[in-house]
């Protein structure tokens, strides 16, 4: 998952895209790339010439140069990869940087840096990558296993504050180099220059994509200790751009790599990141062509107008996102410890409305896991909207005449308006809903207090993969791990059960089994209905008919844009 | 009057009241000019005109009920097109929407007239506290004197040089958001002005003859404030009730905008701009309105402000 | 003279560090932790204690006060959690916008105001005069966001004149300076007129109008001298005002002003932000009071500074 680490629109719903095409290529939802089997039999899909899948442009000739710009509402924090962790900065740290393992044009993972994807042991607790050969930093020093070793060690270094360090501790001599035990991580070992080992604690099929995660990117160790706490704001990699130029509160510049080792990418001279652009501005501009492309969401009113449009023929890119968003009950606060109730609760909703208030934009949730997530439960229906039979439920539980309660939501639009809706839906089972809009912090914060909160509404907050894989929904926001002061299990809900079988299926390299287990448990968890689930978002980006580029690279599911493919037309 | 530290404006209102402290200073009002003032008003068209404003408003806040077409909290099917947009007042099949429906498909017209209750609750409750505070240090400073009084004004100066409408974000965000949140926050950050114009007025009245009989009658200290200097500080009070209401109305929209004011579904016509401003091309409405209602409200305290302040001092300049 | 400044400036010791105090005791009191919102969703609790042991957050207030004056008074305000940056760096960055907005809206406030306020005193209880006197209370009672809202719609939507906010060139500056401006119009307006009026009606300038001096001269010699004292200090009175209230109009125009900054640092448990900008904000106030007394004191020679 992504934070919303300001209160912002929509920003932190949209990380994750899958193109349905692709998806309906995959049949069984994109399942068969998890296994490690898969992962290390299966040839590199990538020649030297084209990482990333298939050229850009279907067909023709490529133009090259140019510039892209692209406004943003919020400024970029920064662009240290192991401390950036939001979805503006990270397809911007994706210019400068490379990690070893990248996705294709969908979710399967692909070498990068590496030179070929890792050998893994049998039972997927050694990795071995291998380095590509003769791969230099934009300071012109040649990437070594030693760079790989440092940048993994850095993010698990208390030093850097990683917010991403907990994807790592996993790796062997992690916590006692976190604690202060070692000097280094004994699971992280340099077998030679271009070979790299990692040993880890317990099996995890999904460490290869922790490797492709932006914290894993490679930092060269000497333009860090040099830069110090700069590093974030004046970024040195191996990646297709080199930033040039950081106006704060207006404006990023980044310049063609001449020496990238993918050659003939990338495709633009410059990309220009405009920020502190409001998306209904950004969305004018657009028009007036003083944009090449908005990077956040259309705005809801916008997009009625627009959609229907035929001057925006084809500079439109939807894709449906990998996201669910939801309201969670506190399974340990009156009345809502009372299973019925929540029942009740997750049929009052009127879940249409939602879609047409947010203009079209999502398909109705009837579960956990959004349609597209390895794992989702196609014959799983979910509960229907039903006031009545709500009413009934609520009666049956001892609450014939309703009750009354506190939601809190991020006073950002459009969250405000749909908890208003959420409220008159309530009141018609005879629930009162106070809604409280708070700011972002503030509703996290009360989120992992325990006993604090009956209701949160997750908008603007909202659940999205780092990596596609159903463990995302489970560890970090429905565990007994997570349901602790501070943790994002917001229902505090834990059952002992579930938890041992995620624990099995963590350690199952068989796809389908594995999969089961996750069915198994996100049943569960919907039959204790701890959330209502609400809608599973849309992602839509407008862009110039200038740009060329596949949708994929406008809407990528785990990069969202992706600048090095993307090209102008003079 | 303007004293030589003087600290941010909480908004532009204040230097109003600047004025109008400045006025009333310099002379107590003895309780018959009250008549004569009600004169001078009379003949304040303006004056008269934002006074007859205000009171329509009183009356509209509380005959919301049954002034309002709609319920403003109802959420109509039919108040939203089926993109999800608001309906504009200019379609026949919406006649029902005098001025439009807002981002949820509620009646536009009823949020306004509701609207009006919550900005005169903030504006005249807040006043009630920022007043009482104000008064209560800025006669007490004024009283005491010498060191102590100066130590008072020292504080309220420094609570002065904190910007006014961060001061107040910051502490709506400890106390978190509710009706009665901002009426306590917006009465705790403008009484300093009030301090500080009280303190003035009673430093001048205190070496007048009537203050300096009592202290040579030996009356004790609280009684001298409030029989004495209470009574002569009623003009200033007044004009600044009528002037900080509309200072009030303004921050509480302000926070609204910002998005931290008064919680859904309760209509604030600061809240109704800051969720309807992404309307802009399909529903500008959405903002007009409640801002035409917010400016409509500020003024008209402002010229009754102005009209009391021109009639209970004679001595200030005349239109 | 000297001996006035630094008596001032001494002044505004215990002023700053009574300020940072009261804002210290708020944000430890915000309900939000900023150690979580560091670290982010999936850090473990271990995680986010080792992060707030390296905040310092962990340690008791007085002792976390105590090291944050420490070495504010070496000019480390702290880094920004959100910013990924120095305090001192984020406030000079952004800065110049607020300095520049509120330059620009003070000259706006004058070029519209003083005009209107002298014409409306030499037209005394015409319609222009009374006229001139409802816009600028309009003006004054107009919140600034709804104003820059019609702004933006008007001229750089409809009318494609301006551009839609942002920061960059003196096109962006003109609307949130027009709109900055027209509030604050209005009073240099009214204080305009009242004192012109004042003068207007003085013994000497009758006697100058009867010796025959034009219109124009009486208004340039007497009554704009004898207006500049109180519109020095009303302008001395707005540097503050806009520092600190200029937010909304920063927030409706997008530009990269200290005032945006600080509400998200508000809005995002930013502590060290929000105590920089506080401070720094209230360094300015100060500051600028004390420079507008010798301002004064230099115009005005029946003014001293004691």
């Amino acid at each position: 998952m992504h934070p919303s680490r300001r209160p912002v629109t929509l920003r932190a719903i949209v990380l994750s895209i899958l193109v349905s095409v692709v998806l309906a290529a995959c049949g069984g939802g994109g399942a068969s790339e998890l296994g490690p089997a898969d992962q290390g039999t299966s040839p590199p899909q990538a020649t030297q010439r084209e990482p990333g899948g298939n050229p850009p442009s279907a067909g023709g000739d490529i133009p090259r140069g140019g510039t892209l710009t692209i406004a943003y509402k919020d400024d970029l924090a920064t662009l240290d990869p192991a401390v950036g962790y939001d979805w503006t900065n990270w397809p911007a740290e994706k210019m400068v940087f490379d990690g070893l393992l990248d996705y294709d044009d969908t979710t399967n993972l692909q070498p990068r840096l590496a030179e070929s994807m890792p050998e893994v042991s049998p039972d997927a607790t050694v990795y071995t990558f291998r380095l590509r050969q003769g791969v230099t930093f934009h300071n012109g020093r040649e990437v070594t296993a030693d760079d790989v070793a440092y940048s993994i060690t850095r993010v698990l270094d208390p030093q850097t504050k990683s917010p991403g360090s907990g994807f790592y501790t996993g790796i062997a001599g992690a916590q006692d180099f976190i604690d202060g035990k070692a000097d280094s991580v004994s699971g992280i070992r340099v077998v030679d220059p271009r070979t790299i080992e990692f040993t880890l604690e317990s099996p995890d099929v999904t460490f290869g994509n922790k490797m492709a995660l932006n914290f894993a990117f490679i930092v060269p160790k000497e333009e860090v200790e040099r830069l110090g706490e700069n590093f974030g704001h004046n970024p040195v990699g191996t990646g297709p751009f080199l930033f040039r130029e950081w106006i704060a509160g207006r404006q990023l510049t980044f310049e063609r790599n001449p020496n990238y080792f993918f050659e003939g990418l990338p495709y633009l001279d410059q990309v220009v990141i405009q920020v502190g652009v409001e998306p209904e501005v950004a969305l004018l501009r657009l028009e007036r062509g003083e944009i090449d492309s908005m990077g956040d969401p259309i705005p809801a009113a916008e997009f009625a107008r627009i959609k229907d449009d035929d001057a925006w023929q084809g500079r439109l890119t939807s894709a449906p996102q990998v996201s669910t968003i939801y309201i969670t009950m506190n399974t340990q606060m009156k009345p809502f410890d009372n299973v019925q109730v929540r029942r009740a609760m997750n049929m009052a909703i009127d879940k249409e409305r939602i879609i047409r208030l947010l203009g079209g934009r999502g398909t109705v949730a009837n579960q956990i896991l959004p349609p597209l997530m390895p794992g989702y439960d196609q014959d799983y229906q979910g509960y229907e909207y039903n006031p009545d039979q709500a009413r009934q439920l609520l009666a049956d539980a001892g609450y014939p005449n309703g009750f009354s309660t506190t939601m809190e939501c991020i006073a950002v639009e459009p969250q405000p308006k749909l908890c208003e809706s959420f409220q008159q839906d309530l009141s018609k089972i005879g629930v009162q809903v106070q809604v409280q809009t708070l700011a972002a912090s503030t509703v996290i914060a009360d989120g992992g207090t325990e006993g604090k909160v009956p209701l949160v509404w997750s908008g603007g907050l909202g659940w999205i993969q780092d990596y596609p894989d159903p463990d995302d929904f489970y560890t970090p926001i429905l565990s007994c791990v997570a349901a602790v002061p501070g943790g994002w299990n917001w229902p505090w809900y834990c059952n002992q059960d579930l938890e041992q079988k995620a624990q099995q299926a963590i350690g199952t390299t068989d796809t389908e089994q594995r999969l089961g287990l996750y069915r198994e448990i996100y049943r569960t968890l919907m039959d204790e209905a701890v959330w209502i689930p609400v809608y599973n978002g849309q992602y839509d980006i407008a862009h110039s008919d200038k740009l060329v580029g596949k949708e994929t690279d406008f809407a990528h599911p785990e990069h969202t844009i992706r600048y090095e493919r993307l090209a102008k037309q003079p | 009057m303007r004293s030589h530290t003087d600290a941010p404006l909480p908004d532009a209102d204040a230097r109003a009241l600047a004025d109008a402290g400045s006025g009333t200073a310099r002379g107590a009002v003895p309780e018959t000019q009250f008549t004569l003032a009600w004169r001078h008003f009379k003949r304040d068209r303006l004056a008269l005109a934002g006074g007859i404003f205000v009171l329509l408003l009183v009356l509209v806040a509380v005959l919301a009920p049954v002034l309002a077409p709609h319920d403003p909290a109802e959420q109509f099917a039919e108040g939203l097109t089926l993109d999800g947009l608001p309906v504009s007042s200019t379609l026949p099949e919406s006649a029902q929407f005098p001025l439009g429906t807002d981002q949820n498909g509620r009646d536009l017209l009823s949020r306004i007239i509701y609207g009006a209750r919550v900005s005169l609750t903030v504006g005249v409750l807040a006043n009630v506290i920022a007043v009482t505070l104000g008064v209560l240090v800025g006669a007490l400073a004024g009283y005491l004197g010498g060191w102590r009084g100066n130590s008072i004004m020292r504080f309220t100066d420094m609570m002065m040089a904190f910007p006014t409408l961060l001061l107040a974000i910051a502490l709506v965000a400890v106390l978190r958001p509710s009706i009665w949140v901002i009426i306590f926050v917006i009465g705790a950050v403008y009484w300093t002005w009030i301090a500080r114009i009280v303190y003035g007025a009673v430093r001048s009245l205190r070496e007048r003859e009537f203050v300096t009989a009592a202290v040579s009658m030996g009356a004790p200290t609280w009684r001298i404030v409030l029989r004495h200097l209470l009574p002569h500080l009623l003009p200033l009070v007044i004009v600044w009730a009528s002037l900080g209401i509309s200072t009030n109305v303004m921050l509480e929209a302000s926070l609204s905008y910002l998005g931290i004011g008064v919680q859904p579904p309760t209509p604030s016509w600061g809240g109704m701009i800051q969720q309807g401003q992404s309307f802009y091309r399909a529903a500008p409405w959405l903002v007009i309105y409640p801002g035409l209602a917010i400016m409509l409200t500020i003024l008209s305290f402002n010229l009754l402000g102005d009209g009391l302040r021109d009639a209970l001092d004679p001595q200030q300049q005349r239109r | 003279m000297i001996a006035y400044l630094l008596r001032r400036l001494l002044f505004t010791v215990p002023v700053l560090i009574g300020i940072s105090l009261i804002t210290f005791v708020l944000i430890y009191f915000l309900p939000a932790d900023p150690a979580r919102m560091y670290a982010g969703p999936n850090a473990s609790v271990d995680a986010v204690n080792r992060i707030r042991t390296q905040l310092g957050l962990d340690q008791p207030f007085y002792v976390q006060y105590g090291r944050y004056l420490e070495r504010a008074v070496q000019g480390d305000l702290g880094y920004s959690y959100q910013l990924q940056m120095p305090v001192t760096q984020a406030i000079l960055t952004r800065f110049p916008y607020t300095l520049q907005l509120t330059l620009a809206g003070i000259f706006v406030e004058l070029l519209i105001g003083v005009p209107a306020g002298l014409l409306a005193a030499s037209r005394r209880s015409t319609w222009l005069d009374g006229t001139s006197m409802v816009a600028s209370l309009i003006g004054v009672s107009s919140p600034p966001f709804w104003l820059g809202l019609l702004m933006l719609y008007f001229f750089a939507f409809r009318l494609g004149l301006f551009p839609l906010g942002g920061a960059g060139s003196w096109q962006h500056l003109i609307l949130p300076a027009v709109t900055a401006g027209l509030g604050g119009a209005g009073w240099y307006a009214r204080m305009t007129r009242s004192s012109a009026l004042e003068v207007l009606s003085a013994d000497y300038v009758r006697t100058a109008r009867s010796k025959g001096l034009a219109g124009g001269q009486v208004l340039r010699r007497h009554v704009l001298r004898n207006a500049i004292n109180p519109i020095v200090t009303m302008v001395g009175m707005d540097i503050p005002w806009f520092i600190g209230g200029v937010v909304l109009i920063e927030t409706v125009f997008a530009w990269p002003g200290i005032g945006r900054m600080m509400v998200d640092a508000i809005l995002t448990d930013d502590v060290p932000l929000i105590l920089g900008t506080v401070t720094f904000t209230a360094v300015l106030v100060v500051v600028s009071s004390i420079i507008i007394d010798i301002v004064q004191a230099m115009l005005d020679p029946r003014i001293r500074l004691r």
